[in-house]
């Protein structure tokens, strides 16, 4: 099982170095914040499956704290950094 | 190898192949909006069938517990922040992608 854990991870590491090319294209900032979100919950995977594959269980702690920036960082996005010239809705 | 192991390797699989068609999704989508939906399948299914394959080889039920808690989690952002991208999308005129 230990040689799965390990391919696996590394599957989804090289899932993440692929969404790469999301992020430098864009085009919109949305589209990369998108790529940026699937890296979030990507690393939470590969977190998860290190910590079984070495037993280290901190690791799962750390995936935990992934997942919980993941969200924050979204919704600062969108409320905070997205700037918003095109329209007046919303105002801030 | 047990059977739970076996379980345990196809769900893992079957898990990464959704992170695949994520990714997949995410590069040849046409607009934010069908990434978003190529995205959720990912967050959504990708780490529940990961979770669900973990759990069954966890050496305890406060493993299990902390492994649901964070794919709750994610669920749970997941599907805030879809929704926050694709209203803020709307909001700031990004057009829905036609054929």
């Amino acid at each position: 099982m230990q040689a799965l854990y390990l391919a696996l991870a590394l599957f989804l590491l090289l899932n993440l170095a692929a969404g790469m090319w999301r992020v430098l294209r864009g085009p919109t900032a949305a589209d990369r914040m998108l790529a940026a979100q699937l890296f979030g919950t990507t690393a939470v995977a590969v977190l998860l499956l290190l910590a079984q594959a070495t037993g280290n269980a901190a690791l799962r702690d750390v995936a935990l704290l992934f997942a919980l920036l993941a969200a924050v960082t979204a919704v600062a996005f969108v409320r905070r950094a997205w700037p918003d010239q095109a329209s007046d809705h919303d105002p801030k | 190898m047990i059977p739970s192991d076996y379980l345990s390797a196809a769900l893992l699989i079957a898990g990464a192949v959704f992170f695949l068609a994520g990714t997949v999704g995410l590069l040849r989508f046409p607009d934010v909006y069908t990434r978003l939906h190529a995205l959720t399948k990912a967050d959504n299914v990708g780490l529940g069938l990961v979770v669900a394959g973990l759990a069954l080889q966890a050496e305890s039920w406060a493993v299990v517990g902390k492994l649901l808690l964070i794919w709750l989690l994610v669920l749970l952002a997941g599907a805030s922040v879809a929704h926050l991208v694709a209203v803020a999308a709307r909001q700031r005129g990004i057009k829905l992608w036609k054929r």
